[in-house]
């Protein structure tokens, strides 16, 4: 059974149309990156998914439950972490897995040994009882987690959860996300923007732009699916560029490439090493030879005409997004 | 529901306990009342026409009692609001399998938070002489009529709040109560009122529940009944105004 | 550019932030004019007790909007600033070669500038309702000028908590204790009608009641000097008291080399 199904997804404001039409679907236990530049449309997808806000158009089923005709049944499946960490700062960390455990009906032993598990694994054990006003960024996202765990959902999801998180945080995030899925076999439905991130942690990844999907697949199928590494040539003197140029032509098709340099997308059947045996059979001198494997912005500059990367300024979602 | 409600009930007592942010302003607003007009106007009651028993600190009592127990409720409308301000009350509306049982914990709560602050200025009348005539049981009629009005202001509060989920909508909740309130015979009984303020004042319903816990704090029943059969309809009104806020909530 | 230069462009910068926060200035201006209107309604019996200074009960609280006016607009130009500390826009300013003195009395200007708008509407809805002024046209700047001396002490006050918090949410806290000192004052009644001795105590050792009894015998009495005189007293030895204390504050935080 699938942990997630959406079709034909739509979520209007007024006259923006958010999410617009999306289908998707995530199996149980893997990990699903939704990628996108602010404002696609990916919060408006989680919030419907989560039964913060009911669709306009279309359905989702979470772990089997209708999110608009059965909330109370999704909440309890699923655990979530949005992009504001939403912890209240004059509580303590305690008091939120408290109140947590709480609104989950668990009960007071169970509270404080998963609680305490929790707090360790996400390495708060120390400031458990010191104020939120007092955590740092990193702290609030891992304290989120720990919260978004603490009824053992078999859903999770994670709305942005590295924005704004220095390297070793996100690196720790990273691992212990990729460790639910693995080992406690829980259904992660993440957004991000990082393209590293889809890229190391995604089983499967769904590109939105504008509120449409515009390309879904393992990282590895879309960068295959967008076509075959390119190699760019720096030639040492530039009387034999021509030359170059007529080599590299039969191996592929010439692509842009960077000042003074010449590039070839590389045709089936050829690797760089033809390349390199070729150039050097004409006894053509190179600077620099690089081969070039497609990105997921090269996915994402090829399905939306634009890169993902610099897009981090683009406009807000709208309210409630 | 129940544990949804506890959950939520705790959050906002341990918050309001232990952040003397929080705590004080809504302590320090009934007791400057009190204090303030009992203190100041005591004078009042030599009026000719000013009747009541138990005296000037008695008769402030009973509306701070009842103002409190209203703004009680509009603190409660301004916490609901920064929760969906600062996105905490997602975290609330992902978690609970009820979501009405949200709105039944901070009405718990505010009733907690209320009954405390009373005690604190029952205590401070009970030191510069208040008379209490009522018995026992006129001081727990008293105590529900209280718990009634605060769940009206809490829920009136917790309507707005929800629809417009945003601190700017402050003063909508709290200007209404405050002008009915005020239209009340807050500072001497409604028969001394003349011209406009008199008519407001008669058809004003915190009216009845200003006289009900004057009546209640003299060892009368008098009023009581009227005050009852006005509270307890308008919580079941507001408690459909704040369900159906829920519902705008919940659509986003 | 001179000091006055810098006060009177920070004190425009103050001015025009506090008029783009609509539901702010709304209250500012509401709240005072309806307190007047439901508390004189509701006191009007009071008026017949014998002694009573005023004809109407609205004559006696006309003063009340004033101090009101000055408590919300002085401690939201507080709050503001502490605003600007938690921002880390004091310390953008601090980079600039504006002068300490213009970053704090620039605050205070602008607040000062939105009170004495404040007070135009405030003196039109008491007339409205039926108040009367005895001391005249004079008497009208005379009034103004009181009150915004009010508004100057209170905001020093509150500057002096901001600058040594750096919050704005503790500035907000200091707010019950001003309605404390505006309570337990002469506002409701005239100190010598005050019949219980604990209050009327409290009333008397209260410096708020004697800004107010200044306020109120323009209104009033028309030209009490003395009565005035003790109210611009108690202003301006609360504005050296409070400004001296928020310098030293402000010279705390600003430890520019």
């Amino acid at each position: 059974m699938s942990a997630i199904v959406a079709e034909r997804l739509v979520r209007e404001f007024k006259a923006v149309r958010a999410v617009d039409g999306i289908d998707l679907e995530v199996a149980d236990g893997e990990i699903y990156g939704f990628l996108g530049p602010n404002g696609a449309g990916k919060s408006t997808t989680v919030h419907m998914l989560t039964t913060l806000m009911p669709p306009t158009g279309g359905r989702a089923v979470v772990g089997g439950f209708d999110v608009v005709k059965d909330g109370p049944k999704v909440r309890e499946l699923i655990g979530a972490a949005l992009q504001e960490a939403a912890l209240d700062p004059f509580l303590t960390g305690r008091d939120h897995v408290r109140l947590q455990a709480s609104l989950h009906g668990l009960s007071r032993a169970e509270r404080a040994s998963r609680g305490g598990e929790l707090l360790e694994r996400v390495g708060l054990a120390d400031a458990a009882d010191r104020k939120i006003r007092t955590y740092s960024g990193g702290m609030k996202r891992r304290l989120d987690l720990a919260l978004a765990l603490l009824h053992r959902p078999s859903i999770l999801f994670l709305d942005e959860p590295t924005t704004g998180l220095d390297p070793q945080s996100r690196n720790a995030l990273w691992v212990e996300v990729a460790r639910l899925a693995r080992e406690d076999g829980v259904t992660v439905f993440l957004t991000t923007q990082y393209l590293e991130e889809a890229d190391v942690l995604a089983d499967r990844v769904g590109i939105i732009d504008f509120g449409r999907i515009v390309a879904e697949g393992t990282p590895t199928e879309l960068k295959t699916e967008i076509g075959r590494p390119t190699v760019q040539v720096a030639p040492a003197d530039p009387d034999e560029r021509d030359t170059i140029i007529k080599t590299l032509d039969r191996f592929g098709s010439p692509v842009e490439a960077e000042p003074g340099r010449l590039a070839v997308r590389l045709d089936v059947g050829y690797d760089l090493a033809d390349v390199v045996r070729a150039l050097d059979a004409e006894g053509l001198k190179v600077l620099h030879l690089e081969l070039h494997e497609p990105s997921l912005d090269d996915v994402f500059l090829a399905k939306t005409g634009h890169r993902l990367e610099g897009q981090a300024e683009a406009q807000p979602e709208p309210v409630g997004a | 529901m129940i544990h949804v409600a506890s959950a939520v009930a705790y959050r906002v007592i341990k918050k309001s306990l232990t952040n003397i942010s929080f705590l004080l302003p809504a302590l320090m607003f009934p007791v400057i009342f009190f204090v303030g007009f009992a203190g100041a106007l005591s004078g009042v009651d030599r009026i000719p026409g000013f009747d009541y028993e138990p005296g000037y600190e008695t008769f402030q009592f009973a509306f701070v009692l009842v103002q409190s127990a209203a703004m009680a409720g509009v603190f409660t409308g301004f916490g609901i609001a920064q929760d969906f301000e600062r996105g905490f009350a997602r975290r609330l509306m992902i978690a609970a399998p009820r979501r009405s049982g949200i709105l039944v914990g901070y009405a718990i709560a505010t009733m907690i938070r209320w009954v405390l602050n009373t005690a604190v200025v029952l205590a401070i009348g009970l030191l510069i002489g208040m008379e209490i005539l009522g018995n026992g049981l006129d001081l727990f009629a008293l105590l529900l009529l209280g718990l009634t009005v605060n769940l009206i202001g809490t829920l009136w509060a917790a309507g707005v709040a929800l629809r417009l989920r945003s601190t700017q909508a402050g003063p909508i909740m709290q200007f209404p109560i405050f002008l009915v309130i005020f239209l009340a015979p807050v500072f001497v009984p409604i028969d001394l009122l003349t011209g406009w303020i008199h008519a407001v004042a008669t058809v004003n319903p915190f009216t009845a529940f200003i006289e009900g816990a004057r009546s209640l704090l003299a060892g009368s029943t008098e009023e009581v009944g009227v005050a009852f059969g006005i509270a307890v309809p308008l919580a079941a009104l507001f408690g459909l105004w704040a369900l159906t806020g829920l519902r705008s909530a919940e659509r986003g | 550019m001179s000091a006055t230069a810098q006060i009177a462009f920070l004190g425009r910068r103050a001015f025009l932030r506090s008029i783009r926060q609509p539901g702010q200035m709304a209250f500012a201006l509401v709240f005072p004019l309806f307190f007047l209107f439901v508390v004189s309604s509701g006191l009007d019996p009071v008026s017949s007790v014998p002694g009573f200074p005023a004809d109407s009960y609205v004559d006696f609280m006309f003063a009340i909007p004033f101090v009101h006016g000055a408590l919300f607009t002085a401690l939201n130009s507080a709050i503001e600033l502490g605003r600007d500390i938690d921002t880390g826009f004091l310390n953008r300013l601090a980079l600039t070669p504006a002068r300490g003195i213009a970053i704090m009395l620039g605050n205070l200007a602008g607040g000062v500038a939105l009170v004495l708008i404040q007070y135009c509407i405030y003196f039109a809805g008491g007339l409205l309702m039926g108040a009367h002024f005895e001391a005249g046209l004079l008497g009208v700047p005379v009034l103004f000028v009181l009150a915004a001396l009010g508004a100057v002490a209170i905001g020093a006050a509150g500057m002096t908590v901001a600058l040594r918090s750096g919050s704005p949410e503790a500035v907000q806290g200091i707010f019950p204790l001003f309605f404390v000192g505006l309570f337990l004052s002469s506002m409701n009644m005239p100190r010598n009608l005050i019949e219980n001795s604990w209050f009327q105590w409290i009333a008397t050792v209260n410096p708020v009641s004697y800004l107010i009894e200044g306020l109120r015998s323009l209104i009033v009495a028309g030209w009490d000097i003395q009565t005035l005189a003790i109210g611009y007293g108690v202003a301006l030895g609360a504005i050296a008291l409070a400004l001296s204390v928020s310098a030293r504050a402000f010279r705390a935080r600003m430890t520019r080399t």
